[in-house]
């Protein structure tokens, strides 16, 4: 039988051999940690405590009434001693809530539920938003939000992204392994709160110990292996490799009657509802070429990276990048003090030679770049628009339709920086387009 | 008949019945154009730059005939081009809108702001400032990847050896182009008489701009106390001019023990300076 995959995509070496077997190892949590009040999409959080404040574990720390935001939770007990800008891995500073940790792991009080599928839809729904869940994989889009599609949608899928498909990351490997239950229970969770007909859990076939887990304890749910190949976790390359749909051009994946979530987020869910636990950790994998004991960690938020990055035996040689996420769309860090975030999916510490970048050379109209574009656009035409500042004919070949996978810039044989001209003009492109607006 | 006959008769026929039908047509779908637009389009620069607000030089002429656009609208053009405008539609000269040329605020190059990063990418500002917000140390300062110079249309903007951007002020015609390029929004454009410039834009307070630069404003307020005519005012950590105001005496200059202030030769002090 042929595995279900999409148009396009690349295979880079995946290096998840290190970590894939590494059971999830308990971090015990740091003397300080640096909580962002911006850890997902949409509005940032306003802290609520202020210096000097005592703080439980689980007490929220940070919220907003915006709509698209999710509220912050202390993931220690402790006591305040700062509010005020910290560094934050996109590079710049974000407002932080610094805690320093007592030991004492006190709780705020926490409401389980030993049969969590009774609740009604909306009580669930209260429960992610309280939580403070955001998409686990990387994303950081409020699950609440995307769990609420206009009231005319139908949904006929809930598909969880197991795919994984970033070289080197672990972490959703290790959850779908070790939390097979609780990912099951939350996709049913989840379902119920998005009246998905059909709950589909797809992962790539290089994790045959992940499907067996699963399939074990699927019941209804179907577990669909996916072909190994990049980008397969993205949100509409899976939708179509799964259902056979596509999501329009500039849509979401609702209009195509289904919505994505990712494993680690159905794990957040499960551990919300029925065991009363905020977003307040997270599965990192903490691994790369100069690592000395790359592993899997459950790592509370606020944890500084250094602090990682000693529990897995530092550092064989001076890393030449360090990054956030894969190498394929993480993001480089310039300081090893920036704190985890609930969207940090693993650290990444490459060598100097592994990061070096090759020079580019002139385009040789090969094209290869057109025929691994998953977005099915002509990237080497959006670089060269990008190059001469041709904004408005770059909005005409789709560039805003590009996910910035970065596959046209790796399979590229004249190591063009092509994704990085597409990025440039995405932006000039929106911000004409608010230009016109206002 | 001989051959050669029958052809002249027949190609002349024809001939004559073309030439028959362009007349007709170019008499009957004549399209009525404004003889003055192409006219102010001869004197225009041609670089269609855009500067104006208009989408290029014809349709800057066609705006100032149909009299959407003034005369003395054209930047780059100057006083020159807005008297040769102002004479082909017979209007009155208003002179000149007052040139402006740009200014970059910011003085830390290579020799005096730090680096937080290794940037390998491509070498453009916009490209550079959305890798971890620029791997300067300051997050306001110019990144010296050369962006500005690189569109303007007029070879106007050089980058020197400690990797900022030198505005050569009389080939600048304040299109505006490097301002919108600019990352870091540190080109502004300028009345060209005004030669006192502050050449730093960052917001962080005076200990955290030291330790990424050592020529950017700590906030000291020397120079507000400094200026005779109140142009200058300490707000966020930063000083600003006012360039209404400022007379190019150049005591801020004095004062300043950062040198971020910078005084431009060639730029006499203002005498008279309407209240505005």
């Amino acid at each position: 039988m042929r595995v279900k995959t999409f148009f396009g995509g690349i295979h880079p070496k995946y290096e998840k051999e290190t970590t894939a077997g590494s059971p999830i190892e308990i971090l015990p949590a740091p003397e300080t940690l640096v909580v962002s009040m911006d850890q997902h999409t949409g509005a940032p959080a306003a802290p609520v405590v202020a210096k000097g404040d005592t703080v439980k574990v689980g007490q929220v720390i940070g919220e907003t009434s915006h709509g698209i935001s999710a509220p912050i939770h202390s993931p220690v007990s402790g006591k305040v001693t700062a509010v005020e800008p910290r560094l934050h891995p996109c590079g710049s500073s974000r407002m932080a809530v610094v805690i320093e940790n007592d030991g004492r792991d006190e709780w705020v009080e926490r409401e389980n539920h030993n049969d969590p599928v009774q609740l009604d839809r909306n009580t669930i729904l209260q429960k992610i938003k309280d939580a403070g869940i955001v998409g686990m994989g990387g994303g950081g889009f409020p699950a609440a939000v995307k769990l609420s599609p206009p009231k005319n949608a139908v949904i006929d899928y809930l598909i969880l992204n197991g795919s994984e498909c970033e070289p080197y990351l672990t972490a959703d490997h290790r959850v779908m392994v070790e939390y097979a239950d609780d990912v099951i229970l939350g996709a049913k969770l989840m379902a119920k709160v998005c009246g998905a007909r059909k709950i589909i859990i797809a992962v790539e076939d290089n994790k045959p110990d992940a499907i067996t887990a699963l399939q074990e304890r699927a019941g209804a749910i179907e577990i669909v292996p996916v072909a190994t190949k990049y980008p397969q976790g993205g949100e509409k390359q899976l939708i179509k490799a799964v259902t056979g749909r596509e999501v329009p051009s500039r849509g979401l994946p609702f209009q195509a009657g289904t919505i994505v979530h990712n494993v680690s987020t159905a794990l957040a869910v499960t551990r919300a509802v029925r065991d009363g636990e905020p977003s307040i950790m997270r599965v990192v994998t903490v691994t790369g070429g100069v690592v000395n004991e790359p592993k899997n960690f459950l790592a509370r938020i606020g944890t500084p990276f250094e602090y990682l990055f000693e529990a897995a035996g530092g550092f064989k040689e001076e890393p030449g990048k360090i990054l956030v996420g894969g190498p394929m769309m993480g993001v480089t860090q310039i300081s090893l003090d920036t704190p985890v975030v609930k969207t940090v999916t693993g650290l990444v510490a490459l060598s100097k030679d592994d990061s070096s970048l090759p020079e580019s050379i002139p385009c040789i109209k090969c094209a290869r770049c057109v025929d691994v574009c998953p977005a099915y656009l002509m990237p080497l035409r959006l670089e060269a628009f990008g190059m001469n500042e041709m904004w408005d004919e770059a909005a005409e070949y789709g560039a805003m339709d590009c996910i910035e996978c970065g596959c046209c810039s790796y399979i590229c044989p004249s190591k063009r920086p092509l994704l990085q001209y597409i990025r440039l003009a995405k932006r000039e492109i929106a911000a004409a387009n608010r230009r016109k607006s206002s | 008949m001989s051959t050669t006959v029958v052809s002249l008769i027949s190609m002349g026929t024809m001939g004559a019945l073309f030439a028959l039908g362009l007349a007709v047509a170019s008499k009957k779908f004549a399209v009525e154009t404004d003889p003055r637009v192409d006219e102010i389009e001869e004197v225009l620069p041609g670089v269609n730059c855009g500067a104006c607000g208009f989408a290029g030089c014809r349709s800057f002429a066609e705006g100032v005939a149909s009299g959407k656009a003034p005369t003395n609208g054209c930047p780059v053009g100057g006083a020159r081009v807005a008297k040769l405008v102002a004479e082909i539609l017979g209007v009155e000269d208003q002179g000149s809108a007052g040139r402006k040329v740009a200014q970059v605020l910011c003085k830390g190059g290579h020799e005096e702001a730090k680096r937080r990063g290794d940037y390998m990418g491509p070498q453009d500002c916009r490209i550079a400032n959305a890798v971890q917000g620029g791997d300067k140390g300051c997050s306001y300062g110019c990144l010296g990847y050369g962006t500005c110079a690189s569109v303007c249309p007029f070879d106007a903007i050089v980058m020197n050896e400690n990797g900022l951007p030198v505005v050569l002020e009389d080939k600048c015609t304040a299109c505006g182009k490097c301002v919108a390029a600019c990352p870091r929004d540190i080109i502004v454009l300028v009345d060209e008489v005004q030669g006192v410039h502050i050449r730093c834009r960052s917001e962080e307070l005076g200990r955290a701009v030291r330790s990424v630069c050592s020529v950017g404003c700590i906030a000291c307020r020397r120079c507000e106390k400094a200026c005779p005519t109140g142009a200058i005012t300490v707000e966020d950590n930063l000083a600003r001019i006012d360039y209404d105001k400022c007379i190019n005496c150049r005591k801020c200059v004095e004062v300043c023990p950062m040198n971020t202030i910078e005084a431009q030769e060639g730029k006499p002090v203002i005498k008279k300076k309407s209240a505005s």
